[in-house]
């Protein structure tokens, strides 16, 4: 399947830009100010900065100026949460714009087994988790549902972007409909499993829109600790005018508040939303909607991942690579049961077994009536046909069963029956053996409970996918491979792929136990899956990234929704955790690194006309003390705006160890946060200076 | 700089770090109940406290025994002071304490602060000293390393629902840590010619012909665990700086080490206690430069001279003439620079035992100190509050920078989540609301006790706040704290400074005990090496100490500046 991305968002996209103009404006509402308790601070102090300059009597023009950009402070930070608030819109909006206007028809009464319904027409927003609804070609699909009755093609373009139309049946592993899709062939009769606002488009759209965007863990604490700095910046500020006092310095009122609002940490407190909704909105480019932020943030902490081998680690398909008969059992009889039992398999495998013994032996398929079909489940691990007794090519044959699966699963079931004699048992671990080693996935051909062979199917590693690894393991983030192979051949395919560990002949329970057991350890796991039975590990793992083509109980249980069904995006997903928990770190250094600066700006302006010597704690030069608290919070208020598309873009990740990261961070944002605000405001200050305004 | 300093503070440097594993594994030992030798005696006390030595405590019920104890303790202590008139052992006949003072005398002796605002042999009988004073120099001193190890359990355990028990904590301090030490040292220091006597005082003719009465008494005894609990309070008035509290170098060098020695050798026990030394060695090496730093910019001013007599042509450098520096205040027998070092040892660590007058380094040399308090003591620190008050930066660097290796904050395998965080801040915010807060009201209302003119007039009372709040004891002599008003905010600063921090460390000592650890791997924050070194110095710089910037400016970096344009006030 192709990747598709949504067309990112342009970073300055002209209509988000003025829609964020306004919104910047309407942010300034109290109650959504109080959100955010350094940028309300800040307003709070420019309101008295207002009230100030204008009943100044002296000054009145850089009280002005400096109460202008109070408020451009608070302005710049509404208009950082607008833009990025916009650009998760642009592509939520994207998303929903076919579903509003949809029309059910809700299921009023049924008859066999929902074979005939009656139905009446309701707008989709009045469906209810429960409804049943009913979907013919060319409807479009109401509500996030279950498939409960009916097959039918699907068009899941408006979702995922791709083209080719999907199956959706009732039973099975292929259920789950998602709203705002369209029905392309036959009837389905959907349950839809939520309730308005609930869906999972509902719920990204909130997780974007700043005014109901949950704060996630994280993003609490962070807040704490800006509002304990800000605490601790009020008590230094609002009891300075009574320790100057002593040495009879006069500090105006104007020069305290400016000195109070560049302190506190209004970078990371105007830009901490900003991240928050960009975070979310790189999730949304990759096609994964997350269900909370949460789960955006958990996939930072991963240590863990459980990786599925097929379509992750290996290409998907595995192909039948040639028949291995036991002693006394001809190749042919081996490959004839072989492509019996296959006939309905779907699977790439399957299709491959097929293909193989037609090549070689050159076999028709008989009538279908005859042959009654056991699908592969998870729990047995077996599947086979069953052949009633008939004639075809001309043969009376009788009632025959044909299973195929893992070795130790057909061992377990045909020494049900009966204890293998002579050499068989043996003969069969070697083959079995021959096969794993080489790294192929051996399944073991029984008919009537005989023992004939062994398919030896080839795995293919995916190119590129051992260097991944490798970055995983440098980052601390340890591989496991889930995978319903032999031991043997599980750990030739690790060895291959270079993953940490593996987990063979899982079973969902294994995966399940696998999963409690890191987590005891203290370890925080990620996994993907699709099926009923993945239901439970995804629920139970920290970061459960449930393929869209899953079941809706899969969708349910996980925390994350990846669209295109891709599970290699799992290492995606972690990276881009990491990045936003990295921007938020980044951002928050900066700013409160920028103090020293903004520290030797301010204090020798506020008590030079007392101490003409602390001119020597001037280290910039600035010219005036006006034109130096004016440059200061200049510089405070054009740093959000100059920091809004980091914000938004993220800080750049390179994966590596954490010893690295904090190395190359603490000098770019930690040192980089000492030095920039000398330069800035020295420059703003020669400007200020130069234009006269201070 | 004459080499006789820079060898002492070499000597020093070597004695403390040579102590540190010694101390950290013996420490470590009689808190996890290795030690046992003097069970008799432990038992008896855990009955008679309704407890035992196998019983353990949520962090709620040992923070609240911690209060319990220091409120009995502060209650005894203003009791004993009150009523010291009617009480036997008061040869002086000195009267019941005011009721300010006696207030402010509790509150600083069972916070491990021992300021005092009093003349000691002039205000408290015999009794009081020794049934009061004494007993809290050992057990305010045990309460402050029961909490750092409380809080090392903390991050120790994993999934565990208690810290530790309060009393056991107190009592194995005491008996096995501070007790020992302290008879060794002080025979140590009576070896040395520190007076250990009951004698009368002695009437002795001077060779002027003039009649002087030298006081002795059980001097030795005291001074070991005034430096080694880092209580500070002096047997004398002038403190180490009296020739029989401190009569040799080497004795002045003993007093240093053991002030020192508790709370680094408890960077050690920790390292041990939570399974990596080199953690601990981390901690100590920021403490270390700290403390480097710090003495650097000291001893910088300090070895010029004054510069207002370098003006004048007097030759201040150390020769072999003379040890250098500027001598008024100092401790003229061990020189400048040796004079300074006790200076930044005794407020790096909250001793608060002097040598030379604070108020008489030079503002440079003066400022230091005051930073170092202000920092809240954590290079070193007050036994245990040194390794727990770093610990509340260590979170904070931690979380401020641990998200930018793309994890939410862990130390040591633990997250810090926001209660956490709302926690930490709470400890952070008692130095700023007592310094700032209880200062401008000292500032609005109790001026005149201010002695001098000008910025170092501001020094003296930002120096006492400080002092107080940072559990300190110190002062800038000239201060005149003895007043109603100072008697009561520097003893709320006192109290605030220690239990605002210790509660909810201890409430995160339980919440981290509380958590699952997360195995290290190549993904977590690296707090074993030297980048976290150099990040843990930044935040206490950046967070503790700029806050305090303006005050700084206002008092000892004006007086240098002015001082330097040859402007006195």
């Amino acid at each position: 399947m192709s990747i598709h991305h949504p067309a990112p968002v342009r970073l300055w996209d002209r209509a988000i830009l003025a829609q964020a103009g306004r919104a910047a404006v309407c942010k300034l509402d109290p109650r959504q100010m109080v959100r955010n308790p350094v940028m309300f601070a800040t307003a709070v102090v420019a309101v008295v900065a207002t009230v100030l300059s204008l009943t100044a009597t002296s000054h009145q023009g850089v009280m002005s100026q400096i109460t202008l950009w109070l408020w451009f402070t608070v302005l710049f930070a509404n208009f950082a949460e607008a833009i990025a608030e916009g650009r998760g819109k642009a592509q939520a909006d994207s998303l929903r714009r076919t579903k509003s206007e949809a029309v059910a028809r809700r299921v009023v009464s049924a008859e066999s087994a929902l074979e005939m319904t009656t139905c009446e027409s309701v707008p989709a927003e009045a469906l209810r988790a429960g409804d049943l609804v009913e979907c013919k070609a060319g409807d479009l699909i109401p509500g996030d549902g279950d498939v409960v009755f009916g097959i039918a093609t699907v068009d899941e373009s408006a979702i995922t972007g791709e083209s080719a139309p999907v199956i959706r049946e009732s039973g099975g592993d292929r259920s789950a409909v998602t709203g705002g899709t369209r029905v392309i062939s036959d009837r389905i009769v959907v349950k839809i499993t939520c309730n308005p606002g609930e869906s999972f488009l509902d719920r990204m759209i909130t997780l974007v829109e700043g005014a109901k965007r949950q704060k996630t863990p994280n993003e609490i604490a962070l807040t704490i600790l800006l509002v304990g700095l800000t605490l601790i910046f009020l008590l230094v500020v609002a009891s300075l005018p009574v320790f100057a006092s002593w040495s009879r310095v006069d500090i105006p009122l104007m020069f305290l508040a400016a000195l109070f609002v560049t302190l506190i940490p209004t970078t990371i407190g105007g830009l901490l939303s900003a991240i928050g909704i960009a975070g979310m909105d790189r999730l949304v480019t990759f096609n994964v909607i997350a269900k909370s932020g949460r789960a955006v943030e958990a996939a930072g902490d991963i240590d863990v991942l459980l990786l599925d081998k097929t379509g992750t680690i290996t290409l998907g398909a595995r192909q039948a690579a040639e028949f291995v008969p036991l002693g006394g059992i001809s190749e042919r009889d081996l490959a004839e049961a072989a492509f019996l039992s296959s006939l309905a398999d779907d699977t790439p495998e399957g299709k491959s077994v097929v293909l193989l013994a037609r090549q070689r032996f050159g076999f028709q398929a008989p009538p279908t009536e005859d042959l009654s079909f056991i699908p592969f489940s998870a729990h047995t691990r077996i599947s086979g046909v069953t052949i009633r007794g008939a004639s075809w090519g001309g043969v009376m044959t009788a009632t025959s069963e044909i299973r195929k699966g893992a070795s130790d699963a057909i061992l377990r079931l045909v020494t049900q029956t009966r204890e293998l004699t002579g050499s068989i048992g043996r003969d069969l671990a070697q083959a079995v053996e021959r096969v794993a080693r080489s790294g192929g996935t051996p399944l073991v051909v029984a008919r009537d409970g005989h023992l004939l062979g062994v398919i030896h199917l080839k795995d293919t590693i995916k190119p590129g996918i051992r260097d991944r690894f490798a970055t995983l393991r440098a980052m601390g983030i340890r591989t496991v491979m889930i995978t319903g192979d032999n031991p043997l051949t599980a750990a030739a395919i690790a060895a291959e792929a270079g993953v940490d560990d593996f987990l063979a002949e899982a079973t969902p329970e294994r995966k399940l136990e696998l999963i409690r057991q890191y987590q005891q350890g203290g370890r925080l796991v990620a996994m993907c899956g699709d099926g009923s039975n993945d239901a439970p590990a995804l629920a139970q793992a920290d970061v459960g990234v449930a393929m869209n083509t899953g079941t809706q109980a899969a969708r349910e249980a996980g925390n994350m929704v990846d669209l295109d069904s891709d599970p290699t995006k799992l290492i995606e997903v972690v990276m881009i955790g990491k990045q936003l928990l990295m921007s938020r770190g980044a951002l928050t250094t900066f700013s409160i690194a920028n103090d020293v600066a903004k520290y030797f700006a301010i204090i020798p302006a506020l008590f030079i006309t007392a101490f003409p010597q602390l001119q020597a704690l001037n280290v910039m030069g600035l010219a005036s003390p006006q034109s130096a608290v004016l440059s200061a919070i200049i510089f405070n208020a054009l740093v959000i705006i100059a920091l809004i598309p980091l914000a938004l873009k993220g800080v750049r990740y390179r994966p590596g160890d954490a010893a690295t990261i904090l190395r190359r961070n603490l000098l770019v944002y930690g040192v980089g946060g000492l030095v920039v605000p000398f330069i800035g405001i020295k420059l703003i200050d020669l400007l200020v200076s130069g234009l006269g305004l201070a | 700089m004459d080499a006789n300093g820079l060898l002492t503070i070499v000597v020093f440097c070597a004695l403390v770090l040579a102590l540190t594993p010694l101390l950290g594994r013996y420490m470590t030992a009689v808190f996890d109940g290795q030690v046992k030798g003097l069970g008799w005696l432990e038992r008896p006390i855990y009955r008679l406290c309704g407890t035992s030595a196998d019983e353990e405590q949520h962090w709620s019920r040992y923070a609240l025994s911690l209060l319990a104890f220091s409120a009995v303790g502060m209650l005894l202590l203003y009791a004993l002071q009150r009523l010291q008139g009617g009480l036997p052992w008061n040869p002086a006949g000195l009267a019941a304490v005011a009721p300010d003072l006696a207030f402010n005398t509790a509150a600083s002796f069972v916070t491990n602060t021992n300021w005092q605002s009093y003349g000691g042999e002039t205000t408290l009988s015999y009794l009081t000293q020794m049934a009061g004073m004494t007993v809290q120099n050992f057990v305010s001193a045990a309460t402050g390393i029961a909490v750092a190890i409380a809080l090392i359990r903390g991050f120790a355990r994993h999934s565990a629902r208690t810290v530790g028990n309060f009393t056991v904590d107190v009592t194995r301090a005491v008996l096995y840590l501070l007790l020992p030490l302290c008879v060794v040292g002080a025979l140590a220091l009576v070896a040395l010619g520190v007076p250990q006597n009951l004698s009368a005082y002695t009437s002795v003719t001077t060779l002027e012909g003039a009649q002087q009465l030298i006081a002795q008494g059980p001097v030795a005894s005291q001074m070991m665990i005034k430096h080694l609990g880092t209580n500070g309070g002096g047997f004398f008035n002038v403190n180490a700086a009296h020739p029989f509290e401190n009569p040799s170098a080497l004795t002045n060098l003993i007093h240093m080490v053991a002030i020192f020695a508790i709370g680094a050798g408890l960077t050690n026990t920790f390292g041990r206690m939570v399974g990596s030394q080199r953690q601990g060695w981390m901690i100590l090496t920021a403490m270390t430069i700290l403390f480097g730093l710090s003495l650097a910019v000291a001893l910088g001013a300090e070895v010029q001279g004054h510069p207002l007599l370098a003006a004048h042509g007097i030759d201040q450098l150390a020769s072999p003439w003379q040890s250098g520096g500027f001598l008024e205040g100092k401790e003229v027998r061990f020189g400048v620079v040796t004079s300074v070092l006790f200076s930044i040892v005794t407020t790096a660590a909250s001793c608060g035992a002097v040598i030379a007058m604070h108020d008489s380094l030079l503002p440079l040399a003066g400022m230091m100190p005051l930073l170092n308090m202000m920092l809240g003591e954590v290079i070193i620190g007050g036994v245990g509050a040194g390794l727990y008050g770093m610990m509340l930066f260590v979170l904070l660097a931690v979380f401020i920078a641990g998200l930018m290796v793309g994890r939410t904050p862990e130390y040591l395998g633990k997250k810090i989540e926001g209660r956490d965080m709302t926690l930490a801040l709470l400890a952070i915010l008692a130095f700023p609301l007592c310094i700032f807060g209880l200062g401008s009201i000292a500032m609005v209302w109790g001026q005149g006790a201010i002695q001098d003119a000008g910025p170092h007039g501001l020094s003296e009372l930002v120096y006492a706040y400080v002092s107080a709040t940072a559990n300190n004891g110190s002062a800038f002599a000239g201060f005149s704290a003895n007043t109603l008003l100072h008697n009561i905010l520097l003893g709320l600063a006192m109290l605030a400074g220690r239990f605002m921090v210790i509660i909810p460390l201890l409430a995160i000592a339980g919440a981290m005990a509380a958590r699952k650890t997360i195995p290290p791997s190549a993904g977590t924050f690296p707090t074993d090496g030297g980048l976290f070194v150099v990040l843990l110095i930044m935040v206490v710089l950046v967070i503790g100490g700029l806050t305090f910037f303006p005050l700084l400016a206002l008092g000892p970096l004006a007086e240098h500046l002015t001082l330097a344009a040859g402007t006195l006030f």
